[in-house]
């Protein structure tokens, strides 16, 4: 079981001709040489113990006590719902699917956590989802998302109901509210997980790409609850609707100071924008393309399959292309029936977006790429001599 | 008025580089730089600045090495600047980090508004701002793309939500994070900057705390632990083809074909 702790060093174990595996075994960089002495740098130490794994003679895993909770009267794992006044964000419809998968697992039961000013447009909806119990509160302020009324209506939920475990969408909304109710009631919150697991204790696994490092964190909440996560839009499938059982408890809003120092002036309504992730078809490019031409080409390639262009991040980065083509982790989910990637190596931040595609081809000339490992064709060999002549195979056979 | 930019230390870069000579890991300005969001994040105080002649502080929490990203935001054009280091702060997730910035935060002294980026390149959660307005109980705005007017007890900003754009005034003392493109950032002037010759900048440590509760801090202040580290799921069904460019450009238009997409 995880314990907290930090790694320290035994530093009469220590072997000179070693410390540069010591330092080369971090994936975060923590581990620090200088002088022939090996330290661990706390602030960029993730406990991941591969170290202590490795050399354990050397690094070594120390205990820190704390009090322990009481996880049995935590119970429940809550969706919060989020919607925009008229209908309901499918992201959390996803988050109810997955939280009866996981409640599986403890026997608890999935709620529904709503906020609005006439439940009547949501409640049916979510009971059609199958959720145990909708906790609705309504009141004639919330018919926007205002942050400050948010944070008192949830620790006034979280007060009354103890639930094990909140999920969010990871969207502009959950995003922002999700870390003040971290912060207020002093627990753990991961962002966009990408893997959730029920443990038999009731403890939540969050897994996400680790910060930094082509690696997968699986993250907990050991000590603290309700245990929190925001998880992005199409990371899980929809789920079936079933016959309603659940009920409706009406929470009362008597208690709630309706305190804000915030006004909403307008709501604009954006220019509807493309979303790769509704695409069936992606090519998607990686850092080698850099000129305008070998965008272009890339963009012909696309043209002719008549799918959609997007890129890793370096290319955002780089300027030549708009952040909402861009796919990952800090980008879309996407899941099309085709995916071809061109120069791109496979970082994990990469592939937690990309990994519900059907189909997968890559082309990249490094053999030992990473990408291979999420393919279903790969292609070793040279992208910018193998485009040209695929554009020319494919119009070839168009004007035969 | 007063304004404070939370900045961050970030690797440059995602590869670990290491001396060939001494095995040490290279840690000089070439393997570290400012969080990017973060420039927007100063430069929109420095707009701000401009306008009306606000006094701008940034502040980081990070280990001594992060003295060169506060240096280069005075560079900049802010006027004070305050780092957080101790090995107590080492280890913090978002709950410990944020509760340590809104301490040192007070330690600096009434601000009006405070400015973060909208999430950091390594960490990517763009939690820390929002919980450290939770943390000093004052409104926040994420995702802020426009600053639309700067009045003298409130400043009314356009926010980028996912489908709508928000026009929202928010009364200070309050926080915003802010997008990319918001503003360009200006470099840093070589000039400015030797007016900071003899400027030292402000160091908090645990001791000058005034929470001296050990446990808020750092690693033990930290609800969440990473419980296994793994190489992520791999498909096993798959084909490699290694052959010629040419052929394989064949090959791939004909599977292209086959499948019907062309
Ligand atoms: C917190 C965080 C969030 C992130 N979020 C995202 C995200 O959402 N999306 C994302 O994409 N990245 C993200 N990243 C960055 C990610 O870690 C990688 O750096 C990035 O995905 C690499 O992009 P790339 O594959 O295009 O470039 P590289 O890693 O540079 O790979 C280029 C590849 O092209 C191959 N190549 C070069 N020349 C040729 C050629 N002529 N022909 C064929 N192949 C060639 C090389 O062999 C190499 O494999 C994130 C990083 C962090 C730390």
């Amino acid at each position: 079981m995880a314990k907290k702790g930090i790694i320290v060093v035994n530093k009469s174990n220590v072997k000179q001709e070693l410390i540069a595996d010591y330092v080369k075994s971090c994936p975060f960089k923590a581990i620090v040489a200088k002088d022939g002495a090996v330290d661990v740098d706390q602030s960029a130490c993730k406990i991941c113990r591969i170290c202590a794994k490795k050399y354990a003679d050397v690094f070594t895993f120390q205990e820190i006590e704390e009090e322990k909770i009481n996880k049995d009267e935590w119970v429940g794992i809550t969706v919060f719902i989020e919607h925009d006044g008229k209908k309901i964000h499918p992201v959390s419809l996803e988050l109810i699917g997955k939280s009866k998968e996981l409640a599986k697992v403890t026997g608890h039961p999935v709620y529904a956590l709503l906020f609005s000013d006439d439940e009547k447009k949501f409640t049916d909806t979510l009971l059609s989802y199958g959720v145990d119990k909708v906790y609705s509160y309504e009141h004639k302020l919330l018919d926007h998302f205002n942050v400050e009324y948010y944070v008192e209506l949830m620790a006034d939920f979280v007060s009354k109901v103890k639930p094990s475990t909140i999920l969010y969408g990871g969207t502009s909304i959950g995003r922002s509210f999700a870390p003040r109710v971290a912060a207020r009631l002093k627990t753990g919150l991961t962002a966009d997980c990408t893997i959730l697991d029920m443990k038999k204790n009731t403890d939540l696994v969050q897994n996400r790409p680790a910060f930094g490092g082509n690696i997968m964190a699986g993250i907990i909440c050991e000590n603290t609850r309700p245990q929190m996560a925001t998880v992005r839009y199409k990371i899980f499938k929809m789920p079936e609707k079933v016959k309603p059982f659940g009920v409706v408890e009406k929470m009362s809003c008597k208690d709630i100071k309706f305190k804000t120092n915030m006004k909403l002036v307008e709501v604009k309504e954006k220019p509807k924008q493309i979303d790769i992730s509704e695409a069936d078809t992606i090519v998607c490019i990686g850092k080698p393309f850099k000129t305008k031409e070998q965008i272009q080409m890339a963009q012909e390639f696309a043209d002719l399959l008549g799918a959609q262009l997007a890129c890793t991040r370096p290319i955002v980065e780089a300027g030549a292309m708009p952040a909402i083509r861009q796919i990952g982790l800090s980008g879309r989910t996407v899941s099309p029936k085709l995916l071809i990637c061109l120069g791109i190596s496979g970082a994990v931040q990469f592939t937690a977006g990309m990994k519900g595609s059907e189909v997968v081809f890559a082309i990249n000339n490094d053999e030992n790429a990473a990408i291979f490992d999420f393919v279903h064709y790969g292609l070793v060999g040279d992208v910018f001599t193998i485009l040209p002549e695929l554009i020319k195979n494919l119009k070839g056979e168009k004007d035969v | 008025m007063k304004i404070i930019v939370c900045i961050k230390q970030v690797p440059a870069s995602t590869e670990v580089e290491i001396d060939p000579i001494t095995g040490n890991l290279i840690r000089d300005g070439r393997n570290a730089k400012m969080n990017p969001y973060d420039l927007y994040a100063i430069e929109t105080a420095l707009r701000i600045k401009e306008f009306n002649g606000a006094h701008v502080a940034t502040i980081s929490m990070g280990p001594p090495s992060a003295l060169a990203v506060l240096n280069e935001s005075l560079w900049m054009g802010c006027d004070d600047a305050t780092i957080m280091t101790d090995r107590k702060f080492g280890g913090a997730d978002v709950v410990a980090t944020s509760y340590t910035l809104a301490e040192g935060i007070k330690l600096i002294g009434s601000a009006d508004l405070i400015i973060c980026g909208k999430q950091t390149t390594d960490g990517d959660t763009a939690q820390v701002g929002p919980e450290i307005a939770e943390n000093l109980k004052i409104p926040h705005l994420s995702y802020v793309d426009k600053i639309i007017e700067i009045k003298e007890k409130s400043i009314v900003v356009q926010v980028d939500m996912d489908s709508t754009e928000e026009v929202w005034e928010i009364d200070y003392p309050c926080l915003i994070t802010v997008n990319k493109g918001i503003f360009t950032p200006r470099l840093p002037s070589y000039k400015r900057g030797k007016l900071f010759k003899d400027y030292e900048i402000r160091q908090i440590h645990f001791s000058d705390m005034k929470d001296q509760n050990e446990a808020h801090y750092g690693l033990k202040g930290s609800p969440t632990q990473v419980e296994r580290m793994f190489p992520p799921i791999k498909n096993t069904d798959k084909e490699i083809w290694e052959d010629t460019d040419k052929n394989l450009a064949l090959k791939l238009s004909k599977k292209l074909k086959e499948m019907k997409v062309v």
